[in-house]
């Protein structure tokens, strides 16, 4: 027997030579696999802790004194068990403009990313319907296009961009998207945004039953009806999944934040703050641990919390092998 | 306190507004004329977003297009920026060090991210090995530039180191080593930040394709005698291929647009630019947006191939449905 390419024959079991395990013993078998379970074990095992070190490191630094945190790695922790609160209540606090001033910039990324990801959602999972399931021509080319759009860089569409809002969206001293508040921000992030969402949501929509959609047609239902009716709640896995997604991804973006926030602490999100402080305070780790801290806490909240809903809504939808 | 309530009043109203304006779409979907009623209300679904990304988009990226004709004073020069582009040395070094990272990041993130879901399947304590490689997909890029600019961080010989990796070095015998400082080495020390980030994303997404695998196959297999090594090879690939491709192209088309690490770590000093990164240095520092553009539209160029891929990939499954 011969070894069957399986490649492109997803439905054929493979046929694997047996003469080489002819005259083995079970046992033998068994023996082996626990051995190749353990080195893989092993192997998982190290690079859980690579990857896992450098975030420890910082975080049981944030905790420990200035004098220390400058003087002697963190490892000295085994021996000098010192630790303080300072570092976070420092960086936090609103004091002058010396100041980190985390606590400002942290709101602001709220409130910056929350109405970004729902309005992304909602427009991404209105169009995503449409292109699953709206008769027109031209469909599937348009499909392509929004989904090719994904390749634009941000760079090359943020300087007319933010000329649009600033000149051509103003009236006088009345601009439809004033500076100086969010709203510049949520445009740009839901902009950003719908190639992706659009592409992942069509995705799961697209594997809604006919049937459900038919019925409801044959029942009277507009698309209206059937768009929040059926498609929204159907489709909750995979909005879920994507407005988590978009949820990490705007609360970690730098570069929209560095155009249109203006870097003040009325809008600027909070990683815009941390990038300033390592460019200007590059040595003050003191404040660079607890402030990245602070900075991750969310996400690292959102992501334990709803990690298995999460994993689970999007690859039954968008990464489908 | 008080900031804080006006920073909330502003995202209400942002949310009012948002909710009036999907509500009035919907209202145009239902009362839409019986004749051409279809046409009326794909267009109303889809207008928002098709809107926003011709606006924000598509409009944008053609007009750096035309930038990167053009000179500082916007005159009309040809091809002049990719003249400079591609022959002085400085932009050289941004185009070398670019396919650096996008050979190096996609294959060591995909390969490290697909054996550790190997490992770790169906072992002991599954949920929390894999969480610990996948938080890094949840720290900002801001964030990880701090957390690995602690690891690399450089004391002279004879002090007490205070970045992990150095202290390693001199425990085992060597000169402590300016990581971010020393090129051409420093290039691979920020795209180790890159890997360590999207290895999770690999991993999550390739660990729920492998337990895809009907059980049958791999009870197959196994009574077949294959070894673990000729299950991964001949079961294993051949079933998740198509998850394979989708994370390799994921993960190659945010390798090119990355800028957030480079630009916090180094900005692009010390021979470490890229080309994301210094489409921003000429754009908005160096007061080159021509330049900028130029860069822009040869990042386009080399994602381009890996969006057709996908993009075609695409359609064969759209013709299978």
């Amino acid at each position: 027997m011969s070894t069957v390419p399986v490649e492109n024959r997803k439905d054929l079991l493979p046929e694997v030579k047996d003469d080489a395990t002819q005259g083995r013993s079970t046992q033998q078998k068994r023996v082996k696999q626990k051995l190749t379970s353990r080195r893989a074990t092993a192997a998982a095992i190290i690079i859980a802790v690579i990857w896992t070190i450098p975030t420890f490191g910082l975080l049981v630094s944030s905790f420990r004194p200035e004098a220390n945190i400058k003087g002697n790695g963190w490892w000295n922790v085994l021996t000098d068990r010192q630790f303080t609160l300072e570092n976070y209540a420092d960086v936090l606090s609103p004091g002058g403009s010396q100041s980190p001033n985390l606590l400002s910039y942290f709101v602001n990324s709220l409130a910056i990313v929350i109405p970004g990801t729902i309005f992304t959602l909602v427009l991404g999972s209105m169009a995503a319907y449409m292109f699953a399931w709206g008769r027109f021509r031209g469909k599937d080319g348009l499909f392509i296009f929004v989904f090719a759009l994904q390749i634009v860089p941000l760079q090359m569409a943020l300087i007319p961009l933010l000329q649009l809002f600033t000149k051509v969206l103003a009236i006088g001293d009345f601009q439809l998207l004033p500076s100086g508040t969010y709203a510049q921000l949520w445009v740009a992030h839901t902009i950003f945004g719908l190639p992706l969402a659009i592409f992942l949501l069509h995705n799961f929509i697209a594997e809604i039953p006919g049937e459900v959609i038919e019925a409801a047609r044959v029942d009277g239902a507009g698309h209206s009806t059937i768009f929040w009716r059926i498609i929204v709640p159907l489709a909750t896995p995979a909005l879920a999944s994507f407005g988590i997604f978009q949820f990490l991804w705007l609360w970690n973006d730098l570069l929209v934040a560095l155009v249109f926030s203006g870097g003040g602490a009325d809008v600027a999100p909070i990683t815009q703050r941390l990038a300033e402080l390592q460019g200007s305070r590059g040595g003050e780790w003191q404040r660079l641990t607890a402030g990245a801290f602070v900075s991750i806490v969310v996400p690292l909240a959102v992501f334990f919390g709803l990690q298995r809903y999460f994993v689970r809504g999007l690859l039954a939808g968008g990464l489908k092998g | 306190m008080e900031e804080i309530a006006d920073k909330g009043i502003q995202v209400v109203v942002g949310l009012a507004i948002f909710t009036a304006i999907i509500g009035l779409i919907m209202l145009v979907v239902d009362r839409a004329p019986k004749s051409g009623r279809e046409k009326i209300q794909v267009a109303a679904f889809l207008a928002p977003a098709l809107v926003l990304l011709a606006v924000g988009l598509v409009f944008p990226a053609l007009q750096t297009s035309y930038l990167s004709l053009t000179n500082r004073d916007g005159d009309f020069v040809g091809l002049e920026n990719f003249a400079w582009l591609f022959t002085q040395p400085e932009a050289l070094v941004t185009l070398r060090n670019t396919l650096i990272w996008v050979v190096l990041v996609p294959l060591l993130a995909s390969s490290i991210g697909l054996a550790y879901a190997v490992f770790i399947d169906r072992a002991r304590g599954e949920k929390a090995l894999k969480a610990l490689v996948f938080m890094p997909m949840a720290i900002s890029f801001v964030g990880a530039g701090v957390i690995w600019r602690f690891v690399y961080a450089y004391k002279g010989a004879g002090q007490d180191q205070i970045g992990l990796l150095n202290q390693i070095l001199v425990w085992l015998g060597q000169e402590p080593r300016q990581f971010l400082l020393d090129a051409p080495a420093n290039t691979f020390f920020l795209i180790a930040v890159m890997i360590w980030i999207q290895t999770g994303f690999a991993m999550v997404v390739l660990s729920a394709a492998i337990k895809g695998i009907p059980t049958e196959i791999v009870e197959a297999a196994r009574l077949d005698g294959a070894s673990a090594w000729q299950q991964f090879r001949n079961v294993t690939i051949p079933t998740i291929r198509g998850s394979l491709i989708v994370v390799v192209t994921t993960i190659t088309i945010g390798t090119l647009k990355v800028f957030d690490i480079v630009r916090t770590m180094t900005a692009g000093q010390y021979e470490t630019s890229v080309v994301a990164n210094e489409m921003y240095t000429q754009a908005f520092r160096a007061g080159e947006p021509g330049r900028g553009a130029a860069l822009a539209l040869v990042l386009f160029l080399m994602v381009l191939p890996v969006v057709v891929y996908n993009a075609r990939l695409l359609r064969k499954q759209k013709e299978i449905r």
